[in-house]
């Protein structure tokens, strides 16, 4: 028996928020942006009658300004998104316990087990949509199907306040036209690949044999060809499932554009100081560093590299991390974002091969620095005991990246 | 439509031993006082007039209905301008 999930996306999420609460503003142009001082000066959402102007998401505001002059601009009010994320949910609630949040403005939801207590799949969605406009205010699409990506390609399809379902009988039909960008996990990189061999919709990808695909595109291509299949058979994932954490990052926007290896530097390293106290905290250390970078331009890179030892060293981290970014980046912009991840977690208390060359005496040494700033930090506040270096900017070196982190959306896969 | 605009108001609440809590008299301005007589149903709703998300009451005050909303541990009520 196929299972039945549903799919739903509140539409312009944090848009759709701030008109419900502001009624004079529901028949303006609107788009919430980050705050321009702190510099993430970028459109969030942007909502349907600004749209039509050409306001995208990632866009500058003052871009968004000049597509479109009497724009409504306002700062983000997360504590609010959360609120009526939280309240979504408790909607969804009534109707199942595996619930996959995605963001906060999406979720999966399988209520396979729950057709014979609600009604077919649709009624259900029908209800659902019908309790957010009127519990929350704002509108939601949603994808009705047997599998995830599918159900994702339903809330897509017909915007706003829509439910589209895809079943086996309208497959072809519906989803065989569509763009692949449309499908999940096919990003500009993916795009460029398929598109050069002629792959432009998602019907030819399902019909393109699974042995070219993985010879062009590695494993993700018989991934993305069961994507496009329609076969994708990974669960909503449980309400209680709590995932065995791989890896902790961080990343910040900074004040101001970081214009030489000294600036990146220093982000790195209080990145670093971050990433190795929530180590710590999960009593965990990595094998593997990540740095991603991304420019003035919105270009975007990450690059990894496996250590030769597991650690926990803060000081290990950033300095391999500045030594990846010196491969990889060539300056052509100043850069507007670092993030350092450390990932393939392995548990820190499993023992550690012991060994008389001075690199790893160096490492042991620094772990148990960090542990000690740690907790003095602990106890007397982040501010107490500082790197000198961070002196040389004050700028970039009042940022707390433990603190004032920021909401990392979750990967498909669980990474 | 006529115009309304979000007013926060003043609200004696009962609570009983079971911890729950019943709005008694709406305290709208100085010598405008309204007992509510009946709650006759509390829903999640959105106030679509003047904007906001919350629990909904809906009072018959003097034989008349009207809604009063508790959002983030502030009541409201959608008032005539």
């Amino acid at each position: 028996m196929g299972r039945h999930i549903l799919h739903v996306d509140q539409n312009c999420f944090y848009a759709s928020v701030e008109m419900q609460r502001h009624p004079e503003l529901r028949d303006k142009p609107l788009a919430v942006c980050g705050r321009q001082e702190d510099r993430h000066g970028i459109v969030l959402t942007a909502n349907y009658i600004a749209k039509p102007y050409g306001v995208r998401t990632g866009m500058a505001v003052w871009q968004a300004k000049q597509k479109c002059p009497h724009l409504v601009v306002l700062p983000p009010d997360m504590g609010e998104y959360i609120r009526f994320s939280r309240m979504a949910r408790e909607i969804y609630e009534d109707y199942t316990d595996q619930i996959e949040p995605f963001g906060l403005d999406e979720s999966w939801l399988d209520v396979t087990g729950s057709v014979g207590l609600c009604g077919d799949p649709v009624t259900i969605a029908r209800e659902i949509a019908g309790r957010i406009k009127f519990e929350l205010g704002i509108t939601a699409s949603i994808g009705v199907a047997d599998n995830k990506i599918t159900a994702k390609l339903g809330s897509d399809y017909k915007k706003p306040d829509a439910i589209t379902r895809i079943g086996r009988d309208n497959y072809r039909q519906v989803v065989y036209p569509l763009p692949v960008e449309d499908l999940l996990y096919v990003g500009p990189a993916t795009s460029k690949k398929l598109r050069s061999m002629g792959i432009h919709t998602i019907g030819r990808l399902a019909e393109c044999p699974t042995a070219v695909l993985t010879r062009k595109l590695g494993k993700m291509g018989a991934v993305l060809r069961t994507f496009a299949l329609g076969l994708d058979p990974t669960p909503v994932r449980r309400t209680d499932h709590v995932p065995n954490i791989q890896s902790v990052g961080n990343s910040a926007t900074t004040p101001r554009d970081l214009e030489s290896e000294e600036d990146v530097g220093l982000m790195l390293l209080l990145l670093a100081e971050s990433v190795s106290s929530r180590m710590r905290e999960l009593a965990a250390r990595c094998t593997v560093v990540e740095v991603s970078v991304r420019d003035a331009e919105l270009e975007h890179f990450t690059r990894q590299r496996k250590l030769p030892r597991p650690t926990g060293s803060s000081d290990e981290l950033a300095r391999t991390a500045l030594d990846l970014f010196r491969r990889s980046y060539h300056w052509n912009a100043p850069i507007r974002s670092v993030g350092l991840r450390a990932c393939g977690l392995v548990e820190g208390s499993a023992g550690v091969q012991l060994s008389l060359y001075p690199e790893d005496v160096r490492r042991d040494k620094w772990e148990r620095i960090d542990a000690a700033v740690e907790g003095l930090r602990r106890r007397y506040g982040y501010r107490c005991v500082q790197r000198a270096r961070i002196y040389a900017d004050p700028q970039l070196g009042r940022i707390n990246p433990r603190e004032d982190h920021t909401v990392h959306p979750v990967g498909y896969f669980g990474g | 439509m006529e115009e309304r605009e979000k007013k926060y108001v003043p609200v004696l609440v009962r609570f009983d031993a079971e911890g729950r809590m019943r709005p008694v008299e709406i305290q709208f301005a100085p010598g405008q006082r309204y007992h509510i007589d009946k709650i006759l149903d509390v829903r999640r709703a959105a106030c679509q007039s003047v904007g906001g998300v919350g629990d909904r009451y809906t009072c018959r005050i003097g034989g008349r209905e009207s809604y009063l909303w508790f959002e983030k541990g502030r009541w409201f009520v959608a008032a005539r301008r």
